[in-house]
């Protein structure tokens, strides 16, 4: 475009002023285009000159200038060289003389024994779904769904009356041989939070839940088979990430049915983890149909604790009533509360303090950069 | 001087700072009435003679008003504490107020009785867990929603599901004979692994140059249209020799690599071999594979030999055992 001796700004005449900048505008994307052209020319012909310009451009994103805090953080990338990254295996701990403290810290959590168990793998771990007291409608369709999802799942309605704390029930569930317990919370009659607890002894986690979609609100969705699904778990990096996971993954049985072409994913996003499922098939080795089954949901991690929930006031009595008991009436009462306490030894006891292991504050977002798992 | 009936008739007709008048009935506010009620009997100010009973952290007290200490209105009252035996107080109250009116003794009884009724049910409720409450922070979800959003697209979930799962098939994680992939396609799948081997040294290469982590899908696509191109370039390989030791060199240190390769999800070529080794998946967040229930890898093994075509001798397998210490020492 020849330079015109006027800025179109300081034109007075707007119809001049507008063709003026038009002719601008589209000189430069007519360049724009140009360039791209020779570009896409010279490339076609190079793909090393594509190849080395797609890995110089590389932009920036929340995700890939990540804020590392080597306090929670085992996945910073600098540090996850291959030699760090030896572990498990005798025969690698001979090599490098300090062991991975991740792989310590995995073989060693309370999943492993999920991994390590002898069990036929195509028995699915029970899981026990219920929810909070006086759950309303949309709740109970969303647990229907989740019973869906997970082969060994079974739900059980909340109970009514008192003593039915959470941590209550999953001792109880612990001694059936349930091996998680999940507890969709509602708040304003929708389901609002997920408590997912690893039987029997810990860790519990609190997702705050949003976005649901249930599968008849997925438009083409697909129907599922009661098949033992895959698991894809992406973008677990961190300690706090990893034990998340695994907890996602022990709810399922240990090997999956590939005939059922059925694949759950949980993908986590700067600290955000998406629910899908989804049903494939591999139309070629490049390329792969996906129709989702459903249900989507998101979820957030907010607590950690590492046992099962406490309960307060767990098997204590009322306290000896002051003014209607006499002295004989508290001692007997006394001496039942022993009986009692002596009997569940053996049994899952919630403790009655929680111990968290992790918990959410704002104060701890200093930047948007920063994600724990 | 103490003088009731005055007293009252100001209360009364005029004015009382406790009075609460409802429609039906007068009440009163004071905390020394022993009925609540605004009326001649009950009114703690008008009656020089007047007991009530009161409770100060779980314990009741019996309060007596001795009028002839009107004067100093801070020790008016003589407080008497009452058993914590429900029946024993009651006993008591008798005791304490012998020669008084029927009403007042029945009155203090019944308050008596109340008191510790709610009492026996604050205990209970104590025991009782109640669900903890927590705001609604509404500015903090509507961030969160926004951010969600942003996550979401910055997700790109079924191209991640895609690549993964072409991961897996191209890793051989579903075993040599997948129930999940048409027959075609896995022959398609087969016949690439056997031709495309030659330029996988040339892509690796490529791929050391890269910033490998954090790449997009983009990315990977790009690489598979270059396994295209690699067959062209095949031929007119000149440095091929070197190429091919190279990417045999990189193969083991994926191996080694992958012995814990537990942190790198994103990693698609850790996934692939680590199905070599049985045990592995298990203790690892990754995928769970075929391999996990059909444990075979001496099968697995020669398969990963075999991508490297017919050229394959056993001074390799040799190779394999000294080279890891020499790759781990880098």
């Amino acid at each position: 475009m020849p330079p015109t001796r006027f800025e179109p700004s300081s034109i007075k005449n707007k119809i001049k002023r507008e063709e003026l900048t038009h002719k601008k505008k589209k000189a430069k994307n007519q360049d724009k285009l140009q360039r791209r052209l020779a570009q896409a020319k010279l490339e076609s012909n190079d793909p090393a000159a594509k190849k080395k310009r797609l890995s110089e451009n590389v932009p920036r994103t929340l995700d890939n200038t990540r804020e590392f805090d080597p306090s929670f953080l085992t996945a910073d990338p600098s540090t996850s060289s291959p030699q760090t990254q030896l572990t498990d295996g005798a025969s690698s701990s001979e090599q490098t003389p300090q062991i991975d403290e991740n792989s310590l810290d995995i073989a060693s959590d309370p999943f492993s024994s999920y991994f390590n168990s002898e069990d036929d793998p195509n028995i699915p771990p029970k899981v026990l779904i219920t929810t909070s007291p006086k759950a309303s409608k949309p709740t109970y369709e969303f647990c229907d769904e989740l019973v869906g999802v997970f082969p060994g799942a079974e739900f059980i309605r909340r109970k009514k009356g008192k003593g039915f704390e959470m941590g209550r029930i999953a001792g109880w569930a612990a001694g059936r041989g349930y091996k998680h317990m999940v507890v969709v919370n509602e708040d304003t009659k929708k389901p609002n939070a997920l408590t997912i607890i690893h039987l029997p002894h810990g860790p519990t986690a609190y997702f705050k839940l949003t976005s649901i979609e249930l599968t008849k609100q997925i438009y083409g969705h697909a129907r599922a088979t009661p098949h033992n699904p895959e698991l894809v778990l992406n973008n677990f990096v961190t300690r706090l990430g990893h034990n998340v996971g695994r907890m996602f993954q022990t709810m399922f049985p240990p090997l999956p049915e590939f005939q059922g072409r059925q694949v759950v994913t949980l993908h986590n996003q700067r600290d955000f983890l998406f629910f899908r499922r989804h049903r494939y098939a591999f139309r070629s080795p490049e390329k792969v149909a996906l129709q989702e089954i459903g249900p989507r949901f998101t979820l957030k991690l907010r607590s950690l604790r590492k046992d099962i929930p406490a309960v307060f006031n767990l098997g204590e009595d009322t306290k000896p009533l002051a003014f209607d008991t006499d002295e004989a009436q508290s001692e007997s009462k006394e001496s039942a509360a022993e009986v009692e306490t002596a009997g569940p030894s053996a049994k899952v006891t919630p403790p009655k303090q929680d111990e968290y292991l992790w918990a959410w504050k704002p104060e701890l977002e200093t930047t948007r950069r920063t994600f724990f798992l | 001087m103490q003088s009731d009936d005055v007293i009252w008739s100001v209360i009364n007709q005029q004015f009382c700072s406790y009075k609460v008048k409802t429609t039906t009935q007068n009440f009163c506010r004071n905390e020394y009435n022993v009925t609540g009620l605004c009326n001649r009997q009950s009114c703690p100010l008008a009656n020089s003679r007047y007991a009530t009973i009161r409770e100060k952290e779980g314990v009741l007290y019996l309060y007596v008003k001795t009028i002839e200490r009107a004067h100093s209105p801070a020790h008016m009252w003589e407080k008497i504490k009452l058993s914590n035996n429900y029946s024993k107080a009651l006993e008591q109250i008798d005791a304490e107020l012998i020669h008084w009116p029927n009403f007042t003794i029945h009155k203090c009884k019944q308050r008596v009785t109340k008191i510790t009724q709610y009492l026996i049910k604050m205990r209970r409720l104590q025991l009782r867990q109640q669900p903890k409450l927590v705001g609604v922070k509404k500015k903090l979800d509507r961030r969160e929603a926004v951010r969600e959003r942003k996550a979401l697209s910055a997700a790109h979930l079924e191209k991640s599901i895609e690549k993964e799962l072409i991961e897996r098939l191209k890793s051989k994680a579903y075993g040599d004979a997948p129930l999940n992939v048409n027959e075609s396609v896995w022959q398609a799948v087969l016949d690439r692994e056997r031709n495309g081997d030659k330029s996988k040294g040339l892509e690796e290469e490529l791929d050391m140059v890269d910033d490998e982590t954090d790449e997009e899908d983009e990315e990977e696509l790009e690489e598979e249209m270059d396994d295209e191109w690699g067959d062209r370039e095949f031929v007119s390989d000149i440095s091929g020799d070197e190429d091919d030791g190279l990417s045999d060199l990189e193969d083991i240190g994926d191996d080694l690599g992958d012995e814990g390769a537990e942190d790198d999800e994103d990693d698609g070529d850790q996934e692939a071999s680590e199905s070599e080794e049985p045990k592995q998946p298990k203790s690892s967040l990754g995928k769970r594979k075929a391999p996990t229930a059909q444990p075979k890898p001496p099968k697995k093994r020669p398969e990963k030999k075999s991508k490297k075509g017919p050229r394959v001798e056993v001074e390799y397998e040799q190779e394999l055992e000294t080279v890891p210490l020499s790759i781990s020492d880098w």
